[in-house]
């Protein structure tokens, strides 16, 4: 197990400086961001130099790439175009964000869970059918779709929530951005369990426990449901990274000054800084979630064991 | 029935999400007719640090407005530059200033605002070192060469042109005339700073300290900024609100929707998808007034293919075979108007607009628009590319009717495309390199309400946003007189010639004036927009 562990971390290294790298790049590929910066107009040519200077950008790209690692291990993640450090826009971002991703998650473990095992047990039947249904139109409605009708509906017509999120974000504020961003994630969640319920309900060692004469919530609960939560887990495990990053459009219609607004924010205008600290930590996020999945396995399914 | 259960357990949870939410209700503080009720505004994050001259767009502008005064203000109404701090700003020959202030101002924090605050601000703008970015608005002012050189390190600290004489008084000497030029001093940058700005500069960012009618209370960057009216402000604009508290969004979508649920009492760019509803949504709250900003579409002129005789044919055509009307009233709902010059109606008669002076060749006319195109030898390269940037502004709506116009009348299909390009700072990086073929949206917002502003940076030879490099010796010789020119009509009359040469040469092709468009909630009166498309905040009552 731990030399698993230290080696997954190990793995982690290349993957990390590969995906920043490539990030460097593309947001270089962009062009002159200075130029950006000074409206419909050009920016007067010495100002641009001193600007560039300031922010590096005047050296190759190998060079500043080079630079920002460096102050990246020592925790200085550079300044954006604003003046604000960019460790004090993810101090403000991250938070936000980690809260609408816990009230997604929660909401894609209780009531996506719940129903695939309540469908799961009940192939065929009513029940079945008409969650399959549901699941079904809300992958194919778009989720800004689902977001600016509940939004209309529940903000402007029958007034139940304020439309938009103050800056402070708190959790009750977040449950209904956080149900429109678990939307999808919640029907597609419903399903792998369902199927993962309905097939194991037939294993051996669900009959042997039933002919055991275990109580029927013991036998799904314990028997039924951990073993077929693995495909479950590691679909969450990875939506934990995409909830975080990709959830700029359930950010923009709710007003939340997330992580996917700053990195939007960023991209418009091509600071590098802002784009490539988020996405860094982005990366992050992503390894420790496969990395937890991946230990959970051995949880759920004792037979599964890391050398 | 287990499976009950859990149905039921979800649904509680779900009802009790939405009993959740409903309690983080509850608006800011009203207050009454008595001066003391809070606005509250949309905001977007401004794009660079709030200083005076280093704020060069809207978001930051109108903090500036609410926070700084300087030596003269644009009325809200007329666009007349009226002295406000300033007491006298004199000159004999349009060259030598001579200002005097007044005597009463003070800065909020009671630091007395004297000839040395406007000095030392305007050296400290100036300077290359401090990365100004409005700094060639001090371009005029003599010396700037040496603090501002174009390469390598200044020569000299502060401008040679600029002398304090007492406590009151200061001078200026131009390097060049520009009768005009006390006009200009109503924009931000020319505002006066406290010595706090400099003693600890960071803390000043953090909380900005002006002399406006407003202090800023609280400021969190990227989502809120608190302004609150400044009791001991001297101006006769006193705010007539308790203050404003801006709020970030996301999106302004969503600002119209708060503004539409009573959360929000003033959203200052209505969303173009809702200007359809906005009207039947808001009644007399919706606000559709002209600002200062035009539209146009610049060709290259270093391009050689755009730049031999007969091409201004092809300009003159292409710009017959653009339906304006049209344009504006189905994608744009009347928020703009058909453009006839390269001016702004802002400015008015007196201030050097002129409708109908660019002529026939802004009025739509396919058959003559073909025959123009012909005669000048056709689009240089058979097809016209229009490039925009499509990240903000909703360009791609009006690039493709504009190209479809021009296709339908040329009777061609691929006469124009629409050439979208990623983001505002690539399509920027692209036009001030000249590295665009083709035409490209080229906007223009005003910095100051004079004609001057309107044709000398755009199209004047060199000039800083001239990206197509047009350069006319007739042009630049009647804008270097009007400059000079003290007599103010003459100086206008001299503009308009000026202007009647690109009516010839067709360097930008005039597509629209652009309005300001805001709505308000029931709550608040009085509310208007300035010429720079800005509410005037201090004006507005909370009922």
């Amino acid at each position: 197990m731990g030399r698993y562990v230290i080696r997954r971390l190990l793995q982690m290294i290349p993957v990390f400086i590969g995906a920043t790298l490539l990030i460097f790049l593309m947001v270089n590929v962009m062009g002159d961001p200075v130029a950006g910066l000074c409206g419909d107009r050009k920016c007067d040519p010495a100002t641009a130099t001193q600007l560039k200077k300031e922010f590096g950008l005047d050296k190759p790209v190998w060079q500043q790439y080079l630079t920002y690692m460096g102050n990246v291990f020592t925790g200085d993640f550079g300044t954006a175009f604003n003046g604000q450090k960019v460790t004090e826009l993810m101090s403000a971002a991250f938070p936000v964000t980690i809260r609408l991703t816990v009230v997604a998650i929660v909401f894609e473990i209780v009531i996506g869970i719940s129903l695939g095992v309540l469908t799961g047990l009940r192939r065929g039947r009513p029940i079945d059918t008409v969650v399959l249904l549901l699941t079904l139109v809300v992958i194919s409605i778009p989720t800004f779709v689902t977001g600016l009708v509940l939004q209309l509906l529940l903000g402007v017509e029958w007034g139940v929530i304020k439309p938009s999120v103050s800056s402070e974000a708190p959790f009750d504020e977040l449950l209904i951005p956080g149900l429109v961003l678990a939307s999808v994630s919640l029907a597609y969640v419903t399903r792998l369990t369902r199927t993962s319920i309905a097939e194991n309900r037939r294993a051996d060692y669900v009959r042997t426990a039933v002919a055991k004469g275990l109580p029927r919530r013991r036998v799904i609960t314990r028997h039924l449901l951990r073993n077929s939560l693995i495909p479950v887990v590691t679909f969450i495990g990875t939506d934990v990274g995409a909830l975080m990053g990709g959830a700029i459009v359930t950010e923009r219609i709710f007003n939340i000054h997330g992580v996917g607004f700053q990195l939007y924010q960023g991209i418009l205008r091509q600071s590098t800084q802002t784009v490539v600290g988020f996405v860094t930590v982005l990366v992050l996020v992503f390894l420790v979630a496969n990395l937890i999945v991946d230990l959970l396995y051995a949880v759920l399914d004792p037979r599964i064991r890391y050398a | 029935m287990r499976g009950a259960t859990h149905a039921k357990w979800a649904a509680c949870a779900v009802t009790v999400a939405l009993a959740a939410t409903a309690c983080g209700g509850g608006g800011s503080g009203g207050g009454g007719g008595d001066g003391s009720g809070i606005v509250s505004s949309s905001w977007g994050d401004p794009q660079n640090p709030l200083e005076p001259a280093n704020t060069n767009e809207v978001q930051g502008g109108k903090i500036l407005d609410m926070v700084f005064r300087g030596l003269k203000r644009y009325d809200p109404k007329t666009g007349e530059a009226k002295d406000m701090i300033a007491e006298s700003i004199d000159a004999k020959d349009a060259q030598n200033f001579t200002v005097k202030i007044k005597d009463n101002w003070k800065f909020s924090n009671g630091e007395k605002i004297t000839a040395k605050s406007f000095v030392d601000a305007w050296n400290y703008g100036a300077n290359l070192k401090n990365n100004q970015k409005n700094a060639y608005f001090f371009g005029y002012i003599e010396g700037y060469d040496k603090v501002h050189p174009e390469k390598g390190d200044p020569g000299a600290q502060t401008l040679s042109g600029l002398k304090v004489v007492d406590d009151r008084t200061f001078t200026v000497k131009l390097s060049q005339k520009f009768s005009t030029w006390p006009d200009t001093l109503g924009y931000p940058a020319f505002a006066p700073l406290p010595k706090a700005f400099y003693d600890d500069h960071e803390a000043w960012l953090s909380k900005p300290v002006g002399n406006g009618p407003y202090t800023v209370d609280s400021y969190t960057k990227g989502s809120k900024m608190s302004l609150r009216k400044w009791d001991g402000y001297p101006g006769d604009d006193k705010a007539q609100n308790g203050g404003v508290d801006m709020k970030v969004y996301t999106d302004n979508n969503t600002a119209y929707t708060d503004l539409m649920a009573g959360n929000l009492d003033l959203v200052d760019d209505v969303p173009a998808a809702q200007l359809k509803n906005a009207k039947n949504d808001l009644g007399d709250r919706y606000i559709n007034t002209p600002a200062g900003i035009i539209q146009t579409l610049a060709f290259p002129f270093y391009d050689s293919k755009w730049n031999k005789p007969g091409t201004e044919k092809v300009r003159q055509g292409l710009s017959m075979a653009i339906n304006r009307e049209q344009i504006t009233e189905t994608i744009f709902q009347k928020t703009r108007t058909p453009a006839s010059d390269w001016t702004s109606p802002v400015l008015g008669e007196k201030g050097g607009y002129k409708g109908g002076l660019c002529g026939d060749a802004c009025t739509y006319d396919a058959a003559k628009a073909k025959k123009l195109v012909e005669e000048g030898g056709g689009i240089p390269g058979g097809t016209l590319k229009v490039t925009y940037n499509a990240d903000t502004g909703s360009h791609k709506e009006w690039v493709d009717a504009v190209c479809n116009s021009i296709n339908k009348a040329l009777g061609e299909d691929k006469a124009c495309v629409a050439n979208p390009v990623g983001t505002f700072a690539d399509f920027r990086s692209k036009a001030s390199k000249q590295e665009l073929d083709g035409a490209w949206r080229a906007g223009w917002q005003m910095d100051y309400p004079l004609i001057q502003n309107f044709l000398e940076p755009v199209y004047f030879t060199d000039a800083p946003s001239n990206d197509g490099k047009y350069t006319d010796a007739e042009f630049d010789r009647l804008v270097n007189e009007a400059n000079g020119e003290t007599d103010t009509n003459k100086a206008i009359g001299k503009f308009q010639d000026a202007e009647k040469i690109l009516a010839k040469d067709m360097p930008a092709i005039p597509l629209w004036y652009q309005n300001g468009s805001a709505g308000y909630s029931d709550k608040v009166s009085d509310v208007s927009l300035n010429q720079f498309s800005v509410p005037v905040y201090n004006e507005i009552k909370v009922n």
